[in-house]
């Protein structure tokens, strides 16, 4: 099993407060989905940013340890890499659907024109590539020009899926991507992401249990800043080894 | 609150049946004169129109780049604080104070006379921290989940400023540049302080020209007076027909407060349409 991406003893804190990650280390492979689970405050979306160094955006933060892209080695959190380039290679689902006030093939064209890619031909295959990846194209293929808050909430969610597609990232970040939608919006996006680790690697926070038991091949679960398991989805969820992830997956706590 | 308005609108209703019958194409026209019923804004209103185009020019891109600078870019500390804060209480001071600054500076400092560019100046000043306050309100208005889009795309801080911040606030820094622009027009204390004429009978220099090289700037230098002056002209005469000039120049000067602010809620109003989130 090849790894895509491997976190080793991983502390973060914002500026000089307390740790809310600590010592965290585990793989990441490639073409499975990878999910992150935990209570509320666990710090598993502090990591899943720290992923795309989103917390860069908000001023002093402090990373000790590595996330090493693989196969060429890099530490992503090493203050002599620019975010932007690591924003270039990883891609992220935010929570709240939240797609530009633009039209939906504006929406999906931006991270091809910030890369510099001008030509009208290839930008129209793009766009028509993530939508149909995202399992948009059928429904927005007639209104490509209308404005993206035209559409559903779960549709305005595939459309970033879309938008973060489009740029073929090596990592998919998904941070709850469905804990805003109704539950056949949910069905949609799970089946898509389920679909999508043929293309790419995705690691996904969830609140929701059952869903990363369905669509994770790997979970991870984390505690007050801490990795206290992970292993194959099917093991967490029916055999954990520690007696806090049993708690917590059999709803004693969380 | 309801007597304010009473009183307000008796006397806008007062002006505006003393000042209509003044009110004809002659009254645009005609420069002023000693005789009431001959005399127009024309150098007033050509006045105006010059000096606010200066103001525009140069408050507009200054007040919109500080307010991105100190929205996006300044660091949050305690010398930024202090700019704020003043920035906040120059938009309250009184615009006289404004005058007297210029007069030191424009006028004697800098030699720049009585003129047009003078004048243009000081209003710019005057209604900058209105721009700066009004754009660093929209920018903070667009939710941090739309710059973080942008970011987790791999734009840069600048391509995320000109792509998204700056065109989903503009609405909200449109509405402010024309109310600073209205207060602009109306404003007189500061610049009866740098030197606007009272009685002007010839126009600017036009800025284009037939002999080479065609554009000329001269008109910046020229001696001006403005709407309200001229106004304030009119009213201070004995004679009461005098009197019925100024009711038609404030009428006028009314409406074209009124329009803009119009046009202000207009776009406020579209651009509200425009941009959900």
């Amino acid at each position: 099993m090849n790894r895509k991406a491997e976190v080793k003893n991983l502390n973060f804190s914002y500026s000089h407060s307390a740790l809310v990650l600590k010592s965290v280390s585990l793989p990441i492979f490639e073409n499975k989905i990878t999910a992150l689970i935990g209570p509320s405050g666990c710090g598993k979306t502090t990591l899943l940013r720290c992923f795309n160094r989103m917390h860069d955006l908000y001023g002093n933060v402090k990373y000790d340890g590595s996330i090493l892209l693989l196969p060429d080695q890099v530490n992503i959190l090493s203050t002599d890499i620019d975010p932007i380039e690591v924003r270039m290679k990883i891609g992220m689902v935010f929570q709240k659907p939240n797609p530009f006030p633009k039209s939906i093939y504006e929406n999906i064209a931006y991270g091809l024109r910030i890369r510099g890619i001008k030509k009208k031909s290839y930008i129209d295959e793009k766009v028509e590539d993530s939508l149909k990846m995202a399992g948009l194209w059928q429904e927005v293929s007639d209104r490509l020009h209308t404005g993206a808050n035209s559409l559903s909430g779960g549709q305005q969610q595939r459309l970033c899926i879309a938008r973060a597609l489009a740029t073929e990232p090596d990592i998919l970040l998904l941070d709850e991507p469905t804990s805003a939608l109704d539950p056949i919006s949910t069905a949609h996006i799970e089946e898509l992401v389920a679909s999508l680790k043929k293309k790419v690697t995705i690691l996904m926070v969830t609140h929701n249990l059952h869903q990363a038991a369905r669509t994770a091949d790997y979970t991870a679960f984390m505690y007050l800043g801490e990795l206290i398991e992970f292993g194959e989805s099917s093991q967490i969820f029916t055999n954990p080894k520690e007696q806090k992830t049993e708690n917590y997956i059999t709803g004693r706590f969380g | 609150m309801i007597v304010a308005l009473v009183i307000l609108l008796s006397l806008i209703i007062d002006m505006a049946m003393t000042g209509m019958p003044r009110i004809s194409s002659h009254f645009f026209t005609s420069f002023p004169s000693r005789f009431p019923e001959r005399a127009g804004i024309l150098s007033a209103w050509v006045g105006s129109f010059c000096v606010v185009l200066v103001t525009a020019l140069m408050a507009i891109p200054l007040g919109i780049a500080s307010g991105i600078y100190l929205e996006e870019y300044a660091p949050k500390n305690i010398f930024t604080k202090i700019i704020e804060i003043n920035i906040l209480n120059l938009a309250g001071i009184p615009s006289i104070t404004f005058g007297l600054m210029a007069l030191g500076i424009f006028v004697y400092r800098f030699g720049l006379g009585q003129t047009i560019i003078t004048a243009g100046m000081t209003l710019g000043l005057l209604v900058l921290p209105i721009i700066i306050v009004t754009t660093r309100e929209a920018i903070r208005t667009i939710p941090s989940h739309i710059r973080e889009a942008s970011y987790s795309l791999g734009a840069t801080k600048w391509q995320t400023i000109w792509n998204h911040i700056l065109p989903y606030s503009s609405g909200g820094i449109m509405t402010g540049v024309v109310i600073a622009l209205s207060r602009a027009i109306g404003e007189t204390a500061p610049l009866i302080t740098v030197g606007a004429l009272t009685f002007i009978a010839f126009l600017p220099t036009a800025p284009v020209s037939d002999i080479a090289p065609y554009l000329s700037m001269k008109w910046l230098t020229d001696p001006y007076t403005v709407m309200p002056i001229q106004m304030f002209n009119w009213v201070s005469r004995p004679q009461e027909e005098f009197h019925i000039n100024a009711a038609a120049a404030g009428l006028v000067l009314l409406t074209m407060t009124l329009l803009l602010n119009a046009v202000a809620i207009y776009i406020r109003y579209r651009f509200r349409k425009k941009y959900k989130w």
